[in-house]
């Protein structure tokens, strides 16, 4: 396959005109680079996922099952049977186009198949084929199609166009969730084995080992041993945390990529720092060691089963409470899911910090709090020493992950730390943050190698919005509290916006940590020589 | 999956070039591995290639570039120990191109 080339001058020429034949006799073109590997048949069969093959999406033969027409229908009545939420959403659309624009790869690529509702008209018109009476009779007149080789192949290369984002679903006067379309349109194709690589592999990793990456217990803790080696030379302070320990207060479980992939690796460091300094009675798990969970982007059951390891090693360890890293789609599933699925978690106390006293009622049921909301509240009660000027060489901006803003309603926290940690910060604009936040571009499994076209399609209105601050105001810096957004947006920064980096709060809190007996600092988290101080900005 | 013929031998690798079954390779398969790329393995290279697979063997994922770094500066100096010496003997990225090397599963980054 060649590398992708596109310029990104060339690329961010999009045409809106839409083709010149109906949607419906329009056959999907599979393009390089717009699309990813299928998964290896090892790696479902390792989770008991059906079908698992050697097939390629350019391939014209997918080798489907012989009865997989009657696979996916008896599959999509189960689930209009077992989510209310499914049947609602696809009787209930009356295509006002409130959606249409509002969706970054349809912003991106100008395909009007990425616009929600067409998106959704996918498996609208096979569900109003099937399972309606106007549908059955009236057919084409209702909007009902027949479920063909065709059609499935477009649910494949749409559905993998969709991150489950659910910016959408703000615009939406009915409040109908795209989100929840795309995972039920994954689920029935992963019920004949069309699963991607990417998803697949970490699926089946988190399952045997723990997390995404595969890590083992000592890769794990040689890890996190590499980090306090830096923080040691950043600060000459020796950490010694905890891993797998009965009897402490707080379990901490964040996603795999804070351990091993740059620059979740910063973040990182900001939490063993931050935790040392406060005495935080808590430990890492080698076998909760993974707070994402892309189970969810393939079945709800499978989310579940590699979600259950979390409230299990709680149990086990005896812990109060359990304390989240910085993710984005994890704390979509934690907070809208975990409880009902592997709840209730009775066993554990309401969360309370140590530190200030304050009881974290919002977790009151799942008994796990985002990090986010335990450093502002430190900062609020004034437990923390910052030194806002060691990182007076950043000018700061903040992209809401789609889960945490729009998943949990996360706003105000991560604003309020990075304000208390750095001296320069822009918003950007209005529409493009907060609740209305756009997606990295590579969420929901898509932030493979080899769909790098997509990705940077679906990361252009991201990008346009950090663009604008950069060159008005001279951001070089876009924070955010997400694993995937740290590895995706670093991707597209260096395409889109070159001279913007990408990092977690975290990391900013740790630059700005004063912490007991350190020495004076020279350099930042990275290691890199801190700029000349600029003195009397410190406030 | 798709194969390569690489040395003489047919060896399985998947859509970007990597070997799936990791206790085949040898030494010629890294080698024509390499000249598919214009590139004549010298000894520094077989530093880094048996540097990664040793990682490999006790950890069981290839380390992550910092590590690689700093590991490669302990063990061979400070002057081999910095991204710019290992981007020049594999130009594609030290991860990427001296992983498929020595045989290694394509490192994830981040999922």
């Amino acid at each position: 396959m060649a590398k992708f080339s596109a310029k990104p001058k060339d690329l961010a020429k999009i045409r809106y005109t839409p083709p010149k034949t109906e949607w419906t006799e329009t056959p999907v073109e599979f393009r390089e680079h717009m699309f990813c590997h299928s998964a290896k048949p090892k790696d479902l069969e390792t989770v008991g996922f059906p079908y698992g093959r050697a097939w390629s999406a350019k391939d014209d033969d997918w080798k489907l099952p012989d009865n997989w027409e009657q696979i996916i229908l008896q599959g999509m009545k189960d689930l209009l049977g077992k989510y209310r939420s499914f049947q609602l959403f696809m009787d209930i659309c009356v295509r006002c186009g409130a959606c249409a624009d509002k969706c970054h790869f349809f912003i991106g690529s100008g395909d009007p198949k990425n616009m929600p509702v067409l998106r959704a008209e996918l498996l609208r018109s096979v569900y109003r084929g099937n399972f309606t009476l106007a549908g059955k009779i009236l057919r084409k007149l209702a909007g009902a199609r027949d479920l063909t080789v065709g059609v499935l192949k477009e649910w494949w290369y749409y559905f993998y166009q969709c991150t489950e984002c659910r910016r959408c679903s703000v615009f939406c006067p009915y409040g109908i969730d795209t989100a929840e379309i795309t995972m039920m349109g994954r689920e029935l194709m992963n019920m004949i084995g069309l699963q991607l690589g990417w998803i697949g592999g970490p699926v089946a990793a988190c399952y045997m080992k723990g997390n995404h990456l595969g890590l083992e217990p000592h890769t794990i803790k040689s890890s996190i041993e590499f980090f306090l080696d830096d923080i040691e030379t950043l600060t000459g302070i020796k950490i010694e945390p905890s891993f797998n320990r009965k009897g402490a207060e707080i379990l901490f479980v964040t996603p795999s990529g804070d351990l091993f992939a740059n620059p979740g690796t910063y973040t990182a460091m900001g939490y063993l720092m931050l935790f040392h300094e406060l005495g935080l009675d808590y430990t890492w798990s080698t076998y909760a060691s993974e707070g994402g969970n892309f189970g969810f982007f393939t079945s709800n059951e499978m989310a579940k089963r590699l979600n259950s390891k979390i409230y299990a090693e709680a149990k086990r360890l005896g812990v109060k409470w359990i304390l989240g890293g910085e993710c984005g789609h994890m704390w979509r599933v934690l907070s809208q899911y975990m409880d009902t699925w592997n709840g209730p978690a009775d066993f554990m106390e309401v969360p309370k910090s140590p530190i200030t006293g304050t009881v974290f009622d919002n977790a009151k049921s799942m008994k796990m709090v985002h990090i986010a909301e335990f450093t502002a509240d430190l900062i609020k009660h004034n437990k923390l020493k910052l030194d806002k000027s060691r990182n007076d060489h950043l000018n700061v901006t903040f992209h809401d992950s789609c889960n945490t803003s729009r998943g949990m309603g996360l706003l105000e926290e991560p604003r309020y730390i990075i304000n208390n940690v750095c001296n320069h910060f822009h918003e950007m604009p209005e529409n493009t943050i907060r609740e209305k936040t756009f997606c990295c571009g590579s969420g929901t499994g898509l932030n493979a190698s080899e769909n790098m076209e997509l990705r940077m399609r679906g990361g252009f209105p991201r990008a346009n919005a950090v663009k604008y601050v950069h060159e008005r105001y001279g951001v070089n810096l876009l924070a955010n509290v997400c694993a995937i957004d740290r590895a995706t947006l670093s991707a597209s920064m260096d395409y889109w916006v070159p001279g913007v980096g990408v990092a977690g709060v975290h990391e900013l809190v740790g630059n700005a940590l004063i912490m007991k007996g350190e020495k004076e600092r020279t350099q930042d988290m990275r290691l890199e020589p801190l700029p000349e101080k600029e003195g009397s900005e410190n406030v | 999956m798709p194969s390569m013929e690489i040395a003489g031998k047919q060896v399985e690798v998947d859509e970007d070039g990597y070997m799936i079954n990791l206790d085949e390779w040898n030494k010629d398969i890294a080698l024509a591995m390499a000249k598919g790329d214009g590139i004549d393995l010298s000894d520094s290279h077989w530093e880094i290639i048996n540097f990664l697979r040793d990682y490999y063997q006790k950890y069981q994922i290839a380390p992550m570039i910092k590590i690689l770094v700093k590991e490669v500066g302990k063990v061979m100096g400070p002057d081999k120990g910095n991204t710019k010496y290992l981007y020049e003997l594999f130009p594609d990225g030290p991860a990427k191109q001296a992983c498929r090397y020595a045989g290694l599963p394509k490192p994830t980054g981040c999922v």
